[in-house]
């Protein structure tokens, strides 16, 4: 589609050499005979002009039809044209095996590589540019590796064969190849030079039309709403504008390739007729002339047929050296996804935490996503199994940071964090992360039945089991109301299907797993506050007996906490029970009034503390 | 396009018109012993190739003009009719797949109509005139070829007919392997704390599996095609050349002819392959076009609409705002809003609160005028004239909405509070400085001319709130509506946005959409929605005696009802 992306040439071979090594290796047999059966198959098909040229003079004979020559010679050209197409077919049929062998190993590699990210990596890159190194970079590398690499060294065997049978039949006639080959290489790299950076320029064009268009997309509503839509198309249509035009510029300029490769392919013709014209002519009166110089009407038709196998290929060439590159620079983004660095791993020897009561120690913990920013500077926490502990502040304070890391989603810079006294850089990250139940404000459900998104991390659930965990979060109503029940398959486009009724499944997901710690954050921001009020009931009994940590913006669900944190800047500023916060002027009394202010109200201290 | 067309036209004949010259200069020059005349037929050939190479690239260029112009046509209408849908269609739609529509559809559409013009002419002038031509080189030889051409064409439809459905399968199974991959990586935190790695790869595996084996049996049948067609034409070849012997003996041709027949054999053969990749490509943008197409076909945005209007003038004393006896409902036939009624005065305020669907942002559609209501539904009047009888600009101009996370994009302050309306500095200035964004908005590098990031990224909440209020204030509406539905947003952030309205020098009429008490306890008429139907009206303190939902709403957010006064 568009011009690849330049690689530094060093860069470009690495890669080619790392494909060839991690996917190509393990089948090299079957490529030897791939390449084998290949060049067989062009070394057949060449032998078919030749034979037709030899049928051509059986026939032309002075003395009149040889039919026996020419009835043998067309047996052997269809022999030989029937086990060029079997072996070339055979060869595509290998070569899809191997492709498509090599193309699921590496969809598998990079799908692997993904579930040992480090979460971060998820929100650094955007989903469309993880999905796309997945789908349309292994596309084109795979496309790439199954035709360009064979289709080269097919094409060599067709551009050298051809122009030995050339000499073998009139080397004189082989001049003309000398005029229209520089020609032809000369051209087409005058052109793609030319031509390039108008095609990154269509692509970068496209792109910008593509983002205008995706942000005006997501504010439709408003620009509905102050009827500007007038205005916005009208400046969407600059952007259409400039990339048609960069489209049109690039297709100008492109729109010469195509006739001019006919050109050149029609000026060998025309030499070659010309001067084998003449050369046949001086044959057929004896002209006086060496023996080299006479050729028979078989051999110009040979000749022809044979030109136009050895100029194919050649001006092919750039087309394919163009899409190499783009495999390139696809497996160079390919490469760098694998190259990433992985998650932090389990220590040798490292325990398994069991029968996990859920006390939680944080001491002197400093830690940030870089090691320039710091998120927290010196955080230490003691929790008691049982206990409730909630985290406020504005967004950006470190809120989510502090469950990232009770998780084990990122260890600490300095400090230690321990569960049941034990440090979780010596326990195994799995029994670390299973001894929590999470419910987050991004509810997350996968394509599925109901009944496999509730018992997701829990499998072995039974149906009574999923169903009570549906009654306490209520939605079992919801859920029997559907056609389907428990057996509805969501999906992007099937069931309507509302933000809190997902956030309600994401809960009775957490009411199935049995884990010591609970972490809610945001868990009921989705669900309005009547229904909150329903399964508040729930909640309590989900927080039953467990640890949990819970933030949240409505203060009225943390008020019973046993311990309250404000986190602002990566600092817990003030901490105490709710009861103690508000006796004295804190930070948090502010926030809390804040909450049954009315537009009467004394208008607030500090308007950006929050935003 | 006739012009392109034409010298798209000559410039093949001319094309074809080479290899009969070969055919002449070694049958009919070569005998009369002339080198001159040999040189001349030469030179003629090379003018004809010359006068190809012109004809096409000026053909190759106009049909650049044509695709651009039509595309950029297309994605005109496309984007024109998008910015008009209605929210349902649009939800319907979702906003990613319009904008592949808008992005990659219409750049198949691009290709495709400069490829139908530059081969689409070409390719069958190609197959009818080499035909042609080998009638007048041989007739006989000709019947040899068209022998071979049903085996061609079978060869081509059987093969595509296979290949087209199995690739959309294999595609149906990208889109399944894409899925897992984006609920992955969107649910990584989940996965990761439920340790479920091991079953997220089973499930990849899956889709991985279907998708190689759907592709495999799709590239299977596809890669016959090629050594066939090339088979067939090779065996054309052949059959010309034994027949050929046959008829130079009878003296009916001579090997040159045949020379020249196997060159537009290779010709003929060229243009019905060219016409397969047509089909194939046709195939592709026919599925892009019918997406094209889905989307302008949709309804339009209401019109002007005076058969059911029941009043199309103002009328003096008339309330602001009324909806008398609205009934509504969406095309899914389950009514959204039954039966409504009530009346808001100049400089009022009106709360509506209720949970989620039970009808309140149906309130504001109709109040804008996004959706008309039901024919016998009642009616919404502004100042006592139908909505119905004015045009969607006039009704929403009138508005100025304020959302939670309302949509701010990449580009200046001053271009964000105008919103591609006409102001003058003078108004900007006003508008912010009345919505309290000028002391944030003076303090940035540029000032107004400061650029902020897609979706506002840069700037906080509580700015981001003001430069919505600012650009809500600009256009001087005489309604202002405050809707936080979906709000996510802390209660500072929130009380904030309320003092600043409050603050206003001249309050004007509000309406606003709340989950919370807090933000509608002011109000001077407050609705209780549930499932479309008003179940509580009133102002907060009627309420909290009348409505048991409200007073339930209420003692849940503030606390079991004294956590307010608690520490007061």
């Amino acid at each position: 589609m568009a011009a690849a992306p330049k690689l530094p040439r060093g860069a470009r071979s690495r890669i080619l050499f790392r494909i060839m090594r991690t996917y190509m290796k393990p089948y090299w047999k079957r490529m030897l005979l791939v390449l084998v059966l290949m060049l067989s198959a062009n070394a057949f098909a060449l032998v078919g002009p030749w034979l037709s040229g030899q049928a051509l003079n059986a026939i032309a004979d002075r003395n009149g039809v040889r039919f026996g020559d020419v009835y043998r010679t067309l047996a052997w050209m269809a022999a030989f044209y029937l086990a060029s197409a079997l072996l070339s077919y055979l060869v595509s049929r290998l070569m899809v095996g191997l492709g498509q062998r090599i193309a699921y190993r590496m969809r598998e590699d990079v799908f692997d590589k993904l579930m040992k990210m480090p979460v971060g990596y998820f929100d650094r890159n955007a989903t469309g540019d993880i999905v796309s190194r997945i789908s349309y970079d292994i596309d084109t590398i795979n496309a790439s590796l199954s035709n360009d690499l064979l289709q080269i060294l097919a094409s060599l065997v067709t551009v050298i064969g051809s122009l030995v049978m050339m000499a073998v039949i009139c080397p004189i006639l082989l001049v003309v190849f000398a005029v229209t080959v520089p020609i032809s290489l000369l051209f087409t790299r005058y052109k793609s030079k030319k031509i390039r950076p108008l095609f990154s320029r269509r692509s970068a064009k496209l792109g910008e039309l593509n983002g205008y268009a995706e942000e005006m997309l997501s504010g439709q509503k408003s620009i509905k709403a102050y009827t500007r839509e007038e205005v916005i198309t009208g400046r969407f249509d600059r952007y259409n504008e400039e990339a048609c035009q960069a489209y049109y510029r690039a297709d100008y300029q492109a729109a010469i390739i195509g006739p001019t490769v006919n050109f050149i392919n029609n000026l060998s013709l025309v030499l070659i007729t010309t001067l084998g014209g003449m050369l046949y002519m001086f044959t057929v009166f004896a002209y006086p002339m060496p023996a080299v110089f006479q050729i028979e009407i078989g051999a110009v038709g040979s000749f022809v047929q044979y030109s136009r196998k050895f100029t194919g290929p050649i001006n092919e060439f750039a087309n394919i050296i163009n899409e190499i590159h783009s495999a390139l620079s696809a497996g160079d983004r390919v490469f760098r996804l694998l190259d990433e660095e992985e998650e932090v791993q389990d220590v040798p020897g490292a325990e398994k935490l069991e029968d996990v009561c859920g006390d939680v120690a944080l001491s002197h913990v400093r830690f940030g996503y870089t090691p320039e920013r710091v998120v927290l500077g010196d955080l230490s926490l003691d929790v008691r199994a049982g206990q409730t502990i909630a985290i406020v502040g504005p967004t950006g304070a470190g809120k989510t940071t502090i469950i990232n890391l009770l998780m084990r989603f990122y260890d600490p810079q300095s400090g230690r964090i321990c569960l049941d006294g034990r440090d979780l850089r010596d326990c195994t990250m799995v029994s670390v992360r299973r001894s929590y139940t999470m419910v987050l404000q991004d509810t997350w459900l996968f394509y599925g039945t109901i009944r496999d998104n509730i018992r997701y991390g829990h499998e072995e659930a039974t149906e009574e089991e999923i169903r009570a965990a549906a009654k306490a979060a209520h939605i079992d109503s919801y859920i029997e109301s559907l056609p389907d029940g428990y057996g509805t398959i969501l999906s992007d486009d099937g069931v309507n299907i509302s933000k809190g009724q997902k956030q309600m499944l994401t809960i009775a997901r957490a009411m199935l797993l049995r884990s010591p710690l609970l972490i809610l954050d945001e868990a009921t921001s989705n669900v309005d506050s009547r229904t909150e009020m329903q399964i508040r009931d729930s909640m309590e009994e989900l927080m039953k007996d467990r640890t949990c940590f819970i933030i949240a913006h409505r203060l009225s669900t943390i008020e019973k906490a046993d311990q309250i944190l404000v986190v602002k800047d990566g600092d817990v500023i003030e901490r105490g029970t709710h009861r103690e916060l508000l006796s004295r002027p804190t930070f948090y009394r502010d926030l809390y009034r804040s909450q049954f202010e009315t537009s009467g109200g004394p208008p607030a201290a500090d308007p950006e503390l929050f935003a | 396009m006739g012009v392109g067309f034409t010298i798209k036209v000559l410039g093949t004949l001319i094309e074809l018109a080479i290899p009969q010259i070969l055919s002449y200069i070694l049958d009919e020059i070569v005998p009369k012993n002339d080198l001159g005349l040999v040189f001349a037929w030469g030179g003629l050939m090379l003018l004809c190739a010359l006068g190809a190479l012109v004809g096409n690239i000026v053909a190759n260029r106009m049909a650049s003009r044509v695709a651009r112009d039509g595309a950029r046509a297309i994605r005109h209408d496309l984007f024109a009719k998008i910015m008009h849908l209605s929210a349902r269609d649009v939800d319907r739609f979702t906003v990613p797949s319009l904008e592949s529509r808008l992005t990659t559809d219409t750049y198949n559409v691009h290709n495709f109509i400069g490829m139908i013009q530059r081969i689409g002419i070409r390719a069958p002038l190609l197959l009818v005139g080499g035909l042609a031509f080998t009638l007048m080189l041989d007739p006989v030889l000709t019947l040899v070829m068209l022998g071979v051409m049903p085996l061609i064409v079978l060869t081509v439809f059987l093969v595509s007919s296979r290949g087209i459905p199995l690739y959309r399968k294999a595609q149906k199974s990208v889109d399944g392997m894409v899925r897992v991959v984006r609920e992955d990586s969107q649910g990584v935190r989940v996965i990761r704390a439920l340790s479920q790695a091991g079953y997220e790869r089973q499930r990849f595996e899956t889709v991985n599996r279907q998708l190689t084996q759907d592709e495999k049996r799709a590239q299977l049948t596809m890669i016959l095609s090629n050594p066939l067609i090339n088979l067939f034409i090779n065996i054309g070849l052949v059959g010309v050349i034994f027949f050929g012997a046959t008829r130079v003996s009878r003296s009916l041709t001579s090997p040159a002819t045949i020379i020249a027949f196997m060159q537009f054999f290779v010709m003929v053969s060229n243009g019905i392959l060219a016409l397969t990749r047509i089909f194939v490509q046709a195939t592709k943008s026919t599925a892009s076009m019918n997406r094209i197409d889905e989307v302008l076909r949709c309804e339009e945005d209401c019109a002007v609409d005076l058969t059911h209007a029941r009043t199309a003038e103002a009328v003096p004393g008339a309330p602001l705002l009324c909806f008398d006896h609205v009934t509504f409902g969406y095309l899914d036939g389950k009514v959204a809003l039954k039966d409504l009624s009530f009346s808001l005065e100049k400089g009022q305020m009106l709360g509506i609160i209720g949970s989620t669907g039970s009808g309140k942002s149906t309130i504001l559609q109709l109040m804008m005028r996004f959706y008309d209501v039901n024919p016998d539904g009642g009616g919404v009047f502004l100042e006592g004239r139908d909505v119905r009888s004015m045009t969607a600009e006039q009704v929403r101009s009138r508005f100025g909405i304020v959302r939670q996370n309302d949509f701010l994009y990449a580009d200046t302050i001053a271009e964000n509070i105008r919103f591609g309306r006409e102001a003058g500095q003078k108004d900007l200035l006003d508008a912010a400085e009345r919505a309290q964004a000028l002391d944030f908005i003076t303090r940035l590098p540029d000032s107004f001319e400061h650029r902020i990031a897609s979706h506002g990224a840069d700037l906080s909440g509580g700015q981001r709130q003001r430069l919505l209020i600012a650009r809500a204030l600009l256009g001087h509406p005489d309604i202002l509506i405050l809707d936080d539905s979906s709000s996510a947003l802390d209660y500072r952030t929130d009380a904030n946005l309320r003092h600043a309205i409050a603050a206003l020098p001249e309050r004007p009429t509000t309406v606003v959409v709340a989950q919370r008490i807090s933000a509608v306890q002011e109000a001077d008429l407050i609705l209780v929605l549930d499932h479309g139907q008003v179940i509580g009206a009133g102002k907060h303190e009627e309420l909290m005696r009348t409505c048991p939902v409200y007073e339930e709403i209420a003692r849940s957010q503030m606390g079991d009802g004294n956590g307010g006064a608690a520490y007061e």
